[in-house]
């Protein structure tokens, strides 16, 4: 009774609980921005007032004036700093797109090996876990790029495989296609195969509810695009010709080539990231109750069938979020590509450009705010994946 | 009873939190003012101070160098400061003091080292540093005399029979970036219409282990360190430094802007190796120049005219001391890159005038 009574009467409000939770909140918050505003102006003053500068960003547009050596736009040292930002930016994106999609391939593969009941399957992926996760990543670049890439023969001696592919310490040169006149008209083609695909799956699904048996869909829908995409290549006049790489002077020409630090950072990721992969995925297999598998087995399911049917997709729930840290790990220890001479974002931002501008809190802004970005981009696209294949009650 | 509990923790957590306010507030007002005292004390002081007075009241000199570039600044073996740079650093206190070892060397790194000096930490740079018009103005330096002039250079395998720009068509180039490495490279390059690809590390050791392997063509950065480095290729015969300066890159002392006298003294004290060896003058035969007639001679060593007092030193044999504890540039040079040592660089622009080089000491008269 009496704490009802209590609880009736309202205390004054510095005594009021409830008034003075909000007031310290309002409080925190008050102190948090003006710490931020405080060390706000004082930089702005010491600039100002040391070296009688001020926080701009125009010298993004002047030229400048070096070189890069691998870019996916076109670039030279006429064009602008910003230009030469984004080149480095193209570069960080390329080597983490192409790192998450390999390095998620041979996670998975070592992750289900290093379940094998086979001895030796399951030691071979525990010894390379072993090794690979605990060894630090610039150890293991700096090893790559030269104790491997840069042992490789002189571009003069290069190993020349079929194709011809050129193997040498300059770096991979493949043969490679050039778009010719007709690439749009084909792409377009293309683009009419998917849609067309898109149907076929459709109905096909249609089908499958009202029969009861699913069909392969997405084999069913790969065919289609194929097809399509056969069709028109054969009808167009070669939308695609082919570049072969060949030995001219100090280098080789043609083709694409993947030089040696780009090898060498892309391949140094990938085998560090997968060992953490292959723990990941060995977690979320292990975490699917032993039940299941047993009711697969009962059931008549064979061991393949188990795994992609049963034990994959409940494990996925499980994978899904600590995969996402081990994407955004890839993306942001590609700025380790400084020590190996890939002109990555860092390395062009926070190197070259810095060193040239004397810009350090533009340039640490924006890279920062890049390497944000792009790791909030990657969360935004998992998270949207791992709402999809959420465990859906009916 | 809990409840009051919990309110005196509210109170305590709030008392702190006004007194962190309080102290937030109050410090974005101290900070400016603490930091315009300083700045307005600081010139009264250089007005009313002259650094050679600062130094001489010291009792030693504070030259900032550099501690790892073997050939001009670093540690020797027996954990001295050693090399080009540090010799005349020496050789300043041996005109101040009479005495080469009344000395401390301040170890900075490329960014640091003008800071050091603006805020008086050091009295001068002697650390390979290039005379620029940026520096020379923005940054309020003076620049004394090159001691050194180097140059970026290029250096290629024999064997590609490279000798100039126009055959490094195609070529890889492995870069240290610098302040202006890259820059200077993409300048010539470009200027000479050749196409290369750069490959760009930050670290010498890098950049040259991927040249030696045969990654790059060619491998760029100061001359004085490619000679330098060339000597711990795994076969440095097979190299070779092309006859191709991409820039120019003059190395000598600076000093802070406003104190002449000071200028003087770090200009003179340069001057008079170099006249030292106009006139043959080494430390080992200076006391037989003594009774010399030659009025240059007897000026250079304080026997005729009291020049040492004209830039205010009390000692009139200031020049004498240099040159009996350091030698003359050619003793100074040969000691530290010359024949005798890894670098065996040769003397090149910084020979005498008389020797084809541009080395040219005014007289003192």
């Amino acid at each position: 009774m009496q704490e009802i009574h209590a609880s009736q009467v309202r205390p004054p409000f510095y005594r009021d609980e409830r008034v003075l939770g909000i007031f310290s909140q309002l409080l925190v918050v008050i102190i948090v921005v003006g710490l931020g505003l405080f060390f706000y102006s004082n930089m702005i003053t010491g600039l100002r007032e040391k070296h009688n500068v001020a926080i701009s960003f125009s010298f993004l547009g002047q030229a400048a004036g070096f070189d890069i050596g691998e870019s996916l736009i076109e670039y030279s040292r006429e064009r602008t700093y910003l230009r030469a930002f984004v080149v480095g930016l193209l570069n960080t994106f390329q080597v983490a797109f192409l790192g998450i999609i390999f390095a998620t391939a041979l996670g998975i593969v070592i992750g289900v090996m290093r379940l094998s009941t086979n001895f030796l399957v399951s030691r071979i992926a525990s010894i390379y876990i072993d090794i690979f996760r605990n060894i630090p990543l610039l150890v293991l670049l700096i090893f790559w790029a030269q104790a491997v890439f840069l042992k490789l023969p002189r571009v003069a001696e290069a190993i020349i495989l079929p194709g011809p592919i050129f193997l040498s310490n300059r770096g991979v040169a493949i043969p490679w296609g050039i778009p010719t006149d007709s690439w749009g008209t084909f792409l377009l083609v293309l683009g009419a195969g998917i849609v067309l695909g898109a149907v076929v799956s459709y109905l096909l699904r249609e089908q499958g509810k009202r029969t009861g048996r699913m069909p392969l869909i997405t084999l069913w829908f790969l065919l289609t695009v194929a097809a399509v995409g056969l069709v028109g290549w054969i009808v167009l006049p070669q939308p695609v010709t082919l570049d072969q790489p060949f030995l001219e002077g100090f280098n080789t020409k043609g083709g694409k080539i993947l030089s040696q630090q780009f090898m060498a950072l892309l391949s140094g990721l990938i085998i560090y990231t997968a060992a953490f992969i292959a723990e990941v995925v060995r977690a979320g297999i292990q975490s699917v109750s032993k039940g299941q598998r047993e009711a697969a087995t009962s059931l008549g399911l064979n061991p393949a069938q188990t795994l992609r049917l049963i034990i994959f997709p409940q494990a996925l729930r499980v994978i899904i979020p600590p995969l996402t840290s081990q994407y955004l790990n890839l993306t942001k220890n590609s700025s380790l590509a400084i020590a190996i001479g890939y002109p990555d974002l860092f390395a062009v931002a926070g190197n070259t450009i810095l060193n040239q501008t004397g810009r350090e809190i533009e340039m640490f802004t924006m890279i920062m705010g890049t390497y944000l970005s792009l790791s909030l981009l990657t969360s935004l696209l998992m998270n949207i994946y791992n709402r999809r294949i959420r465990l859906v009650e009916r | 009873m809990k409840s009051m509990r919990k309110l005196n923790k509210v109170g305590m957590i709030l008392s702190m939190v006004i007194g962190m306010i309080i102290a937030a507030c109050m410090s974005p007002a101290a900070g400016p003012e603490v930091v315009e005292s300083d700045e307005a004390a600081a010139p009264a002081m250089q007005e009313v101070q002259s650094t050679l007075s600062i130094v001489q009241e010291r009792g030693k000199l504070v030259c900032i160098g550099n501690a790892q570039l073997p050939g001009f600044g670093f540690l020797d073996s027996e954990g001295n400061f050693s090399g080009f740079d540090v010799d005349y650093c020496r050789a300043i206190a041996a005109a101040i003091f009479g005495d080469a070892n009344a000395l401390e060397v301040r170890p900075a790194t490329a960014k640091e080292r003008f800071t050091i000096l603006s805020s008086g930490e050091g009295d001068v740079i002697i650390r390979n540093t290039t005379w620029t018009m940026s520096r020379d103005t923005d940054l309020g330096m003076n620049f004394g005399p090159t001691t050194f002039y180097d140059g970026q250079g290029l250096m290629v395998r024999k064997e590609s029979g490279v000798a100039t720009l126009q055959d490094l068509q195609g070529a890889s180039v492995c870069v240290v970036t610098g302040t202006t490495t890259e820059l200077n490279l993409a300048d010539q390059f470009a200027a000479a219409g050749v196409d290369y690809e750069a490959v760009v590390f930050e670290d010498f050791d890098q950049s040259f282990t991927a040249y030696d392997e045969g990654r790059c063509d060619a491998v760029t950065t100061d001359k004085s360190s490619l000679v330098s480095r060339q000597t711990t290729l795994t076969v440095p015969g097979d190299h070779v430094i092309i006859n191709v300066t991409l820039s120019k890159e003059p190395l000598g002392p600076a000093v802070r802007h406003g104190d002449d006298q000071w200028f003087d003294i770090v200009n003179w004290v340069v001057y008079a190796t170099m006249l030292a060896e106009e006139h043959g003058i080494t430390s080992q035969n200076v006391d037989g120049f003594m009774d010399s007639n030659d009025p240059n001679i007897r000026k250079l060593l304080g026997l005729e005219g009291d020049f040492c007092a004209k830039i205010g030193l009390s000692n009139s044999g200031c020049f004498v001391d240099v040159i009996k504890q350091l030698g003359n540039y050619a003793e100074i040079y040969d000691r530290n890159l010359g024949p005798d040592t890894v670098f065996d660089l040769p003397r090149g622009l910084n020979s005498l005038y008389t020797d084809g080089g541009i080395l040219y000491a005014p007289p003192i008269r």
